[in-house]
C-alpha cells in the first residue's frame, strides 16, 4: 500500500516537473512573442510592467482572472464551460511521452508517437465545442473551419510520422533520437526532407497559428471560436494554443532534427569543446529554433483563404508525403539507409 | 421537407475589418457570399447641413474631417470651387504648394490604405513599415500647418502660410536617448523643403521593401488576383474613379483630363490594371505612390528655385497681414469684416472635380450672394464604391470579402459624411 502511495507521489511529482517548466514557458512566450515581432515592426512591445516589461505575463493573467466570466444566455453552458478544459488537457496531457534526455521522461511508452498523435487530434474537440455551444454565427464559422483544417492537416501529419517511423523501425519517442545519433548528418530531417517540411507546415496549420490561424481568422470572423470568451476561459484557450506550440516545436526537434543530442558528435574538437552542453540545452535550442519560426512566420506572411488551405493540404502536402513515404520504405526495405 | 436558409449574418459596425462603422448584412451559403446589403451612415455628421450654417472659410476645416485618411485632397476641392466662383487668382508658388501637399497626402492616403488592406488580408507587419513613414509626412503637415491630421491648409487663393524655413527636430526624453533622437533628426537639419526631398529620395526603397513582402507573395496573390474583379465597363457603368477605375484598365486621371493648379505641367503617369481585380488595384495604388513621389520631387525643385507670393492680394476675401494690421486702417476694416461676418460669394453654381486619392471627389457649390453656401454637395468616390460591393463579392468567400472591402479603400468619415 504504501509503496503504491509512493509510486504515485512520484509520478504526480514528475508530471509537476514538466507541467509547471511548460506552463512557465507558455507565459515567456506570450511576452517573447510580443518583442520578437515587436522588432520585426519596428516598435518595442511591452515595455511598462517590470525591466523591459518581463511583468507583463504575469500582469496579463491577473487580469484575466480578474475579468468577470461572461456565458451567453443561449449558450449552451456546460459545453461553453468544458470547452476550454478539451482544449487545454491533450495539450498537457501529450507532454508524458515527450523524453527530455535519454532517460528524463514521465512515461516511456512504446507507441509514443502514437500517444502524441492522439493528444493532438483530441484538441479540436475543445475548438469545436466552444464554437457550437457559445451559439454565435462567428463562432460557429471558425469551429467549421478548424475542423475540416485539422482533419485534413491531420492526415498529411500522420503520414510525416509514418516515414520517420519507417525510418527508426520504431514509434517509441526515445528509440527514435536514439535512432539519429552519430552526428548533424544522421538527423532525419537531411533523408526526411520533403516530410520534415511537410511536417512543418502541417504542425503550424494544426497549431492554427498565421498564416493559417482562419479557425480566428481575426479580419474575417473576429476570433472565430471563442469570440464569446472572456477572462480566464479565453485564457485557457490561449495557453492551449501556446502548449500545442511548444509541443510541435518539442515533436520537429525528436523527429527530425535528433532531440537532445548535439549537432557536433562525431566532429572532431567541436564535439569535445562541447560535450560540457547538457543534452536538454540542445533540445531547448532546437525548440526554440522552431518557436522563433512560429514568429517569423507570422510577422511575415498574409493569412490563407479557407479553401486555400484545403487546396494546400490535399493537393500538396499530402501527395508529397505519400511519395516520399513509398521510397523511404523502398530504402529501408532495401538496405540502402537507415539500418 | 424542411426548408433551407441562407446563414444570415451582420458584419460589423463593430468588425475589425469594417474600416470604421460599415455595417454589413451577409447572406451567405456556408463561406461563400449570397447577398451583401451595406447599411451606412453610422458616422453622418451632416457636413452638408453644417456647412450652410457656416461661412465659407470655417468650412475648410469640416472638409478635413470627411475623408480623414487625405485631409487635405479634400480642402483642395472646396478651395477650388470657392476660387471657381469668386474668380480668384492663385499665385503659381501657391498652387505649386497645393500640388505638393495633395500629392504628399495621396501618399499618406496610400501608405494607410495599403497597411490596413495588409492588415486584412493577414499580413500585419506592412502596417507598421507604413506607419512608419507616414509619421515623416505626418510631421510635414505638422510644420506646415501646426496640425498633424485637420491642417485646415488650403484657403481660398492660395495657402495659408508659406513653407516654413525649419523643421521642428526632435528632443531626447526619458524614452528616446540622444543616439535615438539623433537619428529622428536626421534630414531635419535644414527647411521644410530638404526634409520633403529627403524622403523622396528614401521612399522609393521602402516602396520596393513593402512589394518583396507583398507582390509576389504567393498567398498574397492566391488572397488577391481575380478576386472581386470588375471590367472597365461595369466600372464606368458603376460610377467608379481613381485607382479603382483604373484598376479595371481605364485611363481616366483629373490630374491629365481635367487640370487643375499646375499639374498640367507636371510630367507623370497613368498607372492602369489589366484585370480589375483586388490585385491590380494594388499594383495600381502601390504605382501611384511612386509617381506621387516624382510629382513631389518636381514641385520641390520648382519651389526651391522660385520665391514669390503664396496668397492671392484680394483684399475681399484674403485677411490682411498682421503687421500691417498695426499701421493700415483698412486693413484692420477688412481684418474685422473677414474674421466676423467673411466674404460673400456671387450667385452662381459650380462643380468641381478633383482626383482625390480615393477617386474623383466633387464639390457642388450654389451660393445665393450670401457669406454661408445655399447648398454643398460633396461627392465622395467611396461611396459609389461602395455600392457596387454586393456586386463585387458575388460567388466569393467570407475571407475575399475583407480582401475587396478594404480594396475598395472606403473611410467612413466620406462615405456618411
Amino acid at each position: 500500500m504504501l509503496d503504491q502511495c509512493f509510486a504515485l507521489l512520484w509520478i504526480i511529482g514528475k508530471i509537476i516537473c514538466v507541467l509547471v517548466p511548460v506552463i512557465v514557458c507558455v507565459a515567456l512566450l506570450t511576452l517573447l512573442e510580443r518583442k520578437v515581432i515587436g522588432a520585426m515592426q519596428v516598435r518595442v512591445g511591452p515595455n511598462r510592467n517590470g525591466i523591459a516589461g518581463s511583468l507583463q505575463p504575469i500582469c496579463d493573467v491577473l487580469k484575466l482572472l480578474a475579468k468577470e466570466l461572461i456565458i451567453p444566455s443561449k449558450a449552451s453552458r456546460y459545453l461553453f464551460i468544458i470547452a476550454p478544459v478539451l482544449a487545454l488537457a491533450p495539450a498537457l496531457a501529450a507532454w508524458a511521452v515527450i523524453p527530455f534526455t535519454n532517460d528524463w521522461v514521465i512515461a516511456n511508452v512504446n507507441a509514443g508517437i502514437l500517444v502524441v498523435f492522439a493528444m493532438t487530434s483530441l484538441g479540436i474537440y475543445g475548438i469545436i465545442i466552444a464554437g457550437w455551444s457559445s451559439n454565435s454565427k462567428y463562432a460557429f464559422l471558425g469551429a467549421l473551419r478548424s475542423v475540416a483544417q485539422v482533419v485534413s492537416y491531420e492526415i498529411a501529419m500522420g503520414f510525416t510520422f509514418v516515414g520517420v517511423l519507417l525510418a527508426a523501425g520504431s514509434m517509441n519517442l526515445r528509440e527514435i533520437v536514439l535512432h539519429q545519433s552519430g552526428g548533424i548528418w544522421h538527423w532525419y530531417f537531411l533523408p526526411l526532407f520533403p516530410l520534415f517540411v511537410v511536417y512543418w507546415i502541417s504542425a503550424v496549420a494544426e497549431t492554427n497559428r498565421a498564416p493559417f490561424d482562419i479557425a480566428e481568422g481575426e479580419s474575417e470572423i473576429v476570433a472565430g471560436f471563442h469570440v464569446e470568451y472572456s477572462g480566464i476561459m479565453f485564457g485557457i484557450f490561449f495557453l492551449a494554443e501556446y502548449a500545442n506550440m511548444i509541443l510541435v516545436s518539442a515533436l520537429a526537434a525528436l523527429l527530425f532534427m535528433g532531440g537532445w543530442l548535439s549537432p557536433f558528435a562525431g566532429i572532431p574538437y567541436l564535439d569535445h569543446w562541447f560535450s560540457w552542453v547538457p543534452s536538454v540545452l540542445w533540445l531547448v535550442l532546437k525548440m526554440s529554433f522552431f518557436i522563433f519560426l512560429y514568429f517569423w512566420m507570422r510577422a511575415t506572411f498574409p493569412r490563407y483563404r479557407y479553401d486555400q488551405i484545403m487546396q494546400l493540404g490535399w493537393k500538396c502536402l499530402i501527395p508529397v508525403a505519400l511519395v516520399w513515404i513509398v521510397l523511404v520504405a523502398v530504402a529501408v526495405q532495401m538496405g540502402w539507409i537507415f539500418h | 421537407m424542411s426548408e433551407f436558409r441562407h446563414f444570415t449574418f451582420n458584419f460589423g459596425p463593430q468588425h475589425p475589418s469594417a474600416h470604421g462603422v460599415l455595417r454589413l448584412i451577409l447572406e451567405t451559403s456556408g463561406e461563400t457570399i449570397e447577398h451583401i446589403d451595406p447599411h451606412i451612415g453610422l458616422l453622418h455628421r451632416a457636413t452638408e447641413k453644417l456647412a450652410e450654417s457656416k461661412p465659407y472659410s470655417q468650412n475648410i476645416g469640416y472638409m478635413d474631417r470627411l475623408d480623414y485618411c487625405s485631409m487635405m485632397c479634400n480642402e483642395h476641392a472646396y478651395v477650388l470651387a470657392l476660387e471657381a466662383l469668386l474668380n480668384l487668382d492663385v499665385p503659381t508658388r501657391a498652387q505649386y504648394i497645393r500640388v505638393m501637399f495633395a500629392e504628399i497626402t495621396r501618399i499618406l492616403n496610400h501608405l494607410m490604405w495599403l497597411g490596413a488592406h495588409a492588415l486584412d488580408i493577414g499580413a500585419m507587419s506592412v502596417f507598421l513599415y507604413a506607419f512608419r513613414e507616414r509619421e515623416d509626412l505626418i510631421d510635414c503637415y505638422e510644420a506646415v500647418s501646426g496640425a498633424r491630421m485637420h491642417a485646415t491648409y488650403f484657403r481660398p487663393g492660395g495657402v495659408y502660410r508659406d513653407l516654413p524655413d525649419s523643421m521642428p527636430n526632435h528632443e531626447s526624453s526619458c524614452w528616446h536617448n540622444e543616439k535615438e533622437t539623433a537619428s529622428l533628426n536626421r534630414a531635419r537639419d535644414g527647411s521644410l523643403l530638404d526634409f520633403v526631398w529627403d524622403f523622396t529620395e528614401r521612399f522609393p526603397a521602402l516602396i520596393d521593401e513593402y512589394e518583396t513582402l507583398l507582390t509576389d507573395n504567393r498567398i498574397w496573390k492566391q488572397r488577391t488576383v481575380d478576386v472581386g474583379i470588375v471590367t472597365a465597363e461595369r466600372a464606368i457603368a458603376l460610377g467608379f474613379s481613381g485607382p479603382m477605375l483604373r484598376g479595371s484598365g481605364v485611363a481616366w486621371d483629373l490630374r491629365k483630363k481635367r487640370p487643375y493648379d499646375v499639374y498640367n505641367e507636371l510630367d507623370f503617369k497613368i498607372p492602369i490594371g489589366t484585370n480589375g481585380d483586388c490585385y491590380d488595384r494594388y499594383l495600381v495604388r502601390v504605382e501611384e505612390m511612386r509617381q506621387s513621389t516624382a510629382i513631389v520631387r518636381q514641385c520641390v525643385t520648382w519651389l526651391k528655385q522660385n520665391q514669390g507670393p503664396v496668397r492671392s492680394d484680394d483684399a475681399k476675401v484674403v485677411p490682411p497681414k498682421r503687421e500691417k494690421m498695426k499701421t493700415s486702417m483698412e486693413a484692420q476694416i477688412h481684418h474685422f469684416k473677414l474674421k466676423t461676418e467673411g466674404y460673400s460669394i456671387p450667385p452662381g453654381e459650380v462643380y468641381v472635380g478633383t482626383e482625390h486619392p480615393k477617386g474623383e471627389f466633387g464639390i457642388s457649390l450654389i451660393s445665393d450672394g450670401a457669406n454661408k453656401p445655399y447648398r454643398l454637395k460633396i461627392r465622395a468616390a467611396s461611396f459609389a464604391h461602395l455600392g457596387a460591393l454586393n456586386e463585387m463579392c458575388q460567388g466569393h468567400m467570407l475571407a475575399d470579402l475583407a480582401a475587396i472591402l478594404s480594396s475598395i479603400d472606403v473611410v467612413f468619415g466620406e462615405v456618411d459624411r
